[in-house]
């Protein structure tokens, strides 16, 4: 199991966080991972905190608890940051990705100085240029794709463009918007530390 | 070949639903078995099935149209939770003396109050003794595995007993997990068609269902009941073993993990199972001679099979974790079931019990090596304070 990958998200209600969540899962299924995907449910509303998981692995996973030390956490929300302890047993060879504009001294009081990697990514700007609204989910999806290495750049998008034209049957006209959304988070996720 | 595929435990229920193409479904919805109905009555809009679908206003209506449709000679399939099982009670009861084979899938929910829409096991505990076979299932492929054997189970003619498959609500019913399933033929021609010997619709033999039973043949009547469920035991290790041939996935009463040479011995039901299969290869990575036990026939319960694979020489001590509360102030159901187990099959191994998990608090792998640990102290020091215990619980 040394090569279990576990992956904590951070959102609010209404934010798709579950739902990319869901979108990891089949995309590391589709290259033949064993995986979970599953959100913790509590009372939701629209813009409450909400967490969701991913387990990814080379073999089958029996575990079935919350996750609490992640290799990676996906914070699809700054204003989380003030609100909920985003790198509580984040490991410290890990990786947060944040949804941001934020620079570094800005944000490392707000991850308790969090020894591991810090990536940001604008998807506010992003889903805005690409969809023309904002849907901050699918630049998170690339973005913690790109972060935890689950699959390469490729695979993935080829695998998300089936996924858009299934899920998007009905409204084909979105699934061009979404594709240059993984595209440009894959161009402009930052690496501060 | 099988097909591989990524389905939430819910979508596994309905899947398997959908491939036996049962006669009736009735089913109201709630959390977290909401989505089963709710996929199923689209695959009957799309006509992916030729079930009718009866959307009842009460889960005591959803038993209730299950139970006429199974007396008239038809194949009827519901789904519930918790507080949907407690209003079904009473027509639970009526299903199993009649001697129906309803098969129904129950996800896993704490009975109110206060309310809670999470996972534990005080929904099946509560029917334990209704004359229902129970299958507990560790993760979604299990749900759909024990769904595809349960129709041949309960309708076979030493058995005609209804039959409910349990999962954890939300930690298996609602977490996407790679599935093995199986091609539509190969379902149809497993499951078969149902024949019934009697039933309602035959106009060459008129029959009453249910009519008044008083002093003279009630009592008969339970023996009956009593009986079809000591052969029930024969009919799943049958069926079991013809899955595994089509399968090759095996189903037992029990699962037994690394109990080979197991010294410390935890005994649970459902996703936990999972967790603690998990937690049993760190600690034997560390030397600890850790096992595990997983029921999955609740009822008929496996008494001396269970006695015997728990006194083994090898075993130390002995962990049985109840995901309800009985609140007997003894202990949980599934340990007061292994305690009498053992007692009567004349096996003594020090036990305790510990009630968890209740209204779906997560439980870690943390949580269950500190009862491995607990395990080794009591085999240190042969005492046990206080054999009713509980698993992370705030006090």
């Amino acid at each position: 199991m040394n090569d279990l990958i576990e992956i904590r998200w951070h959102g609010r209600g209404g934010q798709g966080a579950k739902t990319a969540c869901l979108l990891l899962a089949d995309a590391a299924f589709n290259t033949g991972k064993f995986i979970q995907g599953f959100p913790e449910y509590g009372p939701e509303r629209m813009g409450a905190p909400i967490t969701a998981y991913n387990r990814i692995s080379n073999s089958p996973i029996t575990i079935h608890s919350n996750i609490y030390e992640p290799n990676f956490v996906v914070v699809v929300d700054d204003t989380l940051l003030d609100c909920v302890d985003v790198t509580a047993g984040l490991k410290k060879d890990g990786a947060i990705v944040i949804n941001t504009t934020k620079n570094l001294d800005e944000l490392l009081p707000k991850l308790k100085n969090y020894e591991g990697s810090i990536y940001t990514i604008d998807a506010r700007s992003i889903s805005i240029e690409a969809l023309g609204k904002y849907f901050p989910n699918t630049p998170m999806l690339a973005a913690i794709v790109r972060v935890s290495g689950v699959m390469s750049d490729e695979a993935f998008l080829k695998d998300m463009e089936g996924s858009f034209k299934h899920k998007f049957a009905k409204k084909p006209e979105v699934i061009d918007g979404n594709m240059k959304a993984l595209k440009l988070t894959l161009e402009q996720i930052k690496k501060l530390k | 070949m099988s097909i591989r595929e990524r389905l939430s435990g819910n979508e596994a229920a309905a899947t398997a639903m959908k491939q036996i193409n049962p006669d009736v479904v009735a089913a109201f919805p709630i959390t977290p078995s909401t989505e089963i109905p709710q996929y199923f009555s689209t695959f009957v809009s799309n006509g992916q099935v030729d079930t009718e679908f009866v959307a009842v206003e009460s889960e005591h209506s959803a038993m209730s149209a299950c139970i006429g449709a199974e007396a008239a000679g038809s194949r009827a399939m519901t789904a519930t939770s918790a507080n949907g099982l407690s209003l079904m009670w009473e027509m639970i009861y009526i299903a199993s003396s009649l001697r129906l084979p309803i098969v129904m899938s129950l996800v896993n929910r704490a009975v109110s109050g206060p309310l809670n829409i999470h996972n534990d096991h005080s929904d099946a505990m509560g029917v334990r003794d209704s004359g229902w076979i129970m299958l507990f299932s560790e993760n979604n492929q299990e749900a759909y595995d024990n769904l595809l054997m349960a129709h041949r189970i309960a309708e076979h003619k030493d058995v005609l007993l209804p039959l409910m498959v349990c999962q954890d609500g939300f930690i298996t019913s609602h977490s996407i997990e790679n599935i093995e399933l199986l091609e539509d033929e190969k379902v149809k021609e497993f499951v078969g068609k149902y024949t019934p010997e009697h039933y309602l619709l035959n106009k060459k033999e008129p029959i009453a269902v249910g009519p008044l039973d008083l002093q003279s043949f009630l009592f008969e009547h339970k023996y009956q009941q009593a009986e079809a469920m000591k052969n029930a035991k024969k009919v799943i290790a049958d069926v079991a073993a013809e899955f595994e041939k089509l399968t090759g996935r095996k189903y037992n009463f029990f699962e037994e993990y690394k109990m080979e040479d197991a010294e410390y011995v935890v005994v649970c039901m459902n996703s936990t199972a999972g967790t603690a299969k998990f937690t049993v290869d760190e600690l034997r990575s560390q030397g600890i001679k850790a096992g595990l036990v997983k029921v999955r026939m609740y009822r008929p319960f496996p008494a001396e099979e269970i006695a015997e694979a728990l006194s083994k020489d090898c075993v130390k001590s002995i962990a049985v974790l109840d995901k309800s509360d009985s609140l007997n102030a003894a202990g949980g159901a599934l340990f007061e079931d292994i305690t009498s187990a053992m007692y009567v099959n004349k096996k003594s191994v020090p036990i305790v019990n510990y009630v968890y998990g209740i209204g779906g608090r997560d439980t870690t792998s943390n949580q269950i090596k500190s009862v491995y640990e607990d395990l080794q102290k009591i085999e240190k020091t042969d005492k046990i304070q206080n054999p009713y215990r509980y698993l992370g619980v705030r006090k």
